[in-house]
């Protein structure tokens, strides 16, 4: 019986489970730039936008892949075309430049914070400055003034 | 520790205050951002920026350097662009009845898709040599703004007469373009 149960469950979960998405249209205009005007597909209305988004949907409809497409249009366009810089080569930098930015800011931050507790917490009471004598026996009688 | 450490935080600053400063006085002194179309547009002598491209009417590629010595009429089209399409006519024409005098009308397609270009040409019957710069690489050496432009270029290879920023109309600037091809042609009456 249980082990019926667990067929049952591991059945509902393959078949609900999410299968690839085939790539929308609008997906793939919110991640190319038009050529001309510098935005991207879906905040475009020039005319080679227009095309853009016209070849798009008969690519799709003829099944291919979102990477295909964007491919096919790196060729006609230029990498310049993707609203991401690829993650290859020279424009590889533009994803590792802030990350190694943020890395040694972090260690610096790190660094810092450990310079000062270092510094705070070193458990050594500081030696109290030595009070003249005169000024310690007025304080004293002071106090014992205030007192009584 | 800290001391030195803080030293090091203030030299990785400046260093990057420093290269930053670089950047813009370069970006400033040396980035020319005028292209051919603003300098001969101050009145400067101007060599028409070279280029080596795919054809689209053939096979192969087709350079500035390889026309060097012929009277050229350089139009910059795209077949998204609508007056590229009431132009396209006369500058067919044009290429005819200037070819005997070694006129040549050259035309690139920028920013456009190949097949839609051979389509365009198709069309509107250009016979005239096209090649295909769908990245744009001509578009800041050359100062173009918009489509289509036109530029002439005399046979030592320098720009002559005046830009033509959108398309050549009978009424608006056919003066302007007539002129330009004579200046090409090397007659200067």
């Amino acid at each position: 019986m249980r082990r019926a149960l667990a067929l049952c469950a591991l059945a509902a979960a393959l078949v609900s489970a999410p299968a690839v998405a085939a790539p929308s249209p609008a997906d793939l205009e919110a991640e190319l730039v038009c050529p001309v005007c510098g935005t991207t597909l879906d905040q475009s209305d020039a005319p080679v936008a227009q095309r853009m988004k016209q070849i798009i949907r008969q690519r799709l409809a003829a099944g291919a892949t979102e990477a295909q497409i964007k491919a096919e249009l790196v060729d006609q366009f230029g990498p310049g075309v993707l609203a991401e810089p690829p993650k290859s080569g020279f424009d590889l930098l533009a994803w590792l430049v802030p990350l190694a930015i943020l890395v040694v800011g972090a260690v610096g931050v790190g660094l810092a914070a450990w310079g000062w507790s270092r510094r705070r917490g070193d458990g050594e009471p500081r030696p109290r400055a030595e009070l003249d004598p005169e000024l310690e026996r007025r304080v004293d009688a002071e106090l014992r003034r205030f007192d009584s | 520790m800290t001391r030195r450490l803080q030293r090091v935080g203030q030299a990785i600053a400046l260093a990057g205050v420093g290269t930053l400063l670089g950047l813009l006085v370069w970006k400033v002194a040396f980035d020319d951002q005028n292209g051919a179309a603003d300098r001969l547009a101050r009145g400067e002598l101007v060599h028409a920026p070279a280029f080596a491209l795919d054809r689209l009417d053939r096979s192969g590629t087709l350079s500035m350097a390889s026309l060097r010595g012929k009277p050229l009429v350089v139009n910059f089209w795209a077949s998204w662009c609508g007056p590229c399409k009431d132009e396209a006519p006369f500058l067919q024409q044009t290429y005819e009845r200037y070819r005997r005098q070694g006129l040549v009308v050259l035309g690139v397609d920028v920013k456009d898709f190949r097949e839609d270009a051979r389509r365009f040409m198709r069309r509107y019957g250009i016979t005239y040599p096209v090649v295909y710069d769908g990245k744009g690489s001509t578009i800041g050496r050359w100062g173009l703004q918009g489509y289509p432009e036109t530029f002439f270029v005399d046979r030592s290879g320098k720009l002559v007469g005046e830009r033509i920023a959108g398309g050549v109309d009978i009424e608006r600037n056919r003066e302007t373009f007539e002129r330009g091809i004579a200046l090409a042609l090397g007659d200067t009456s």
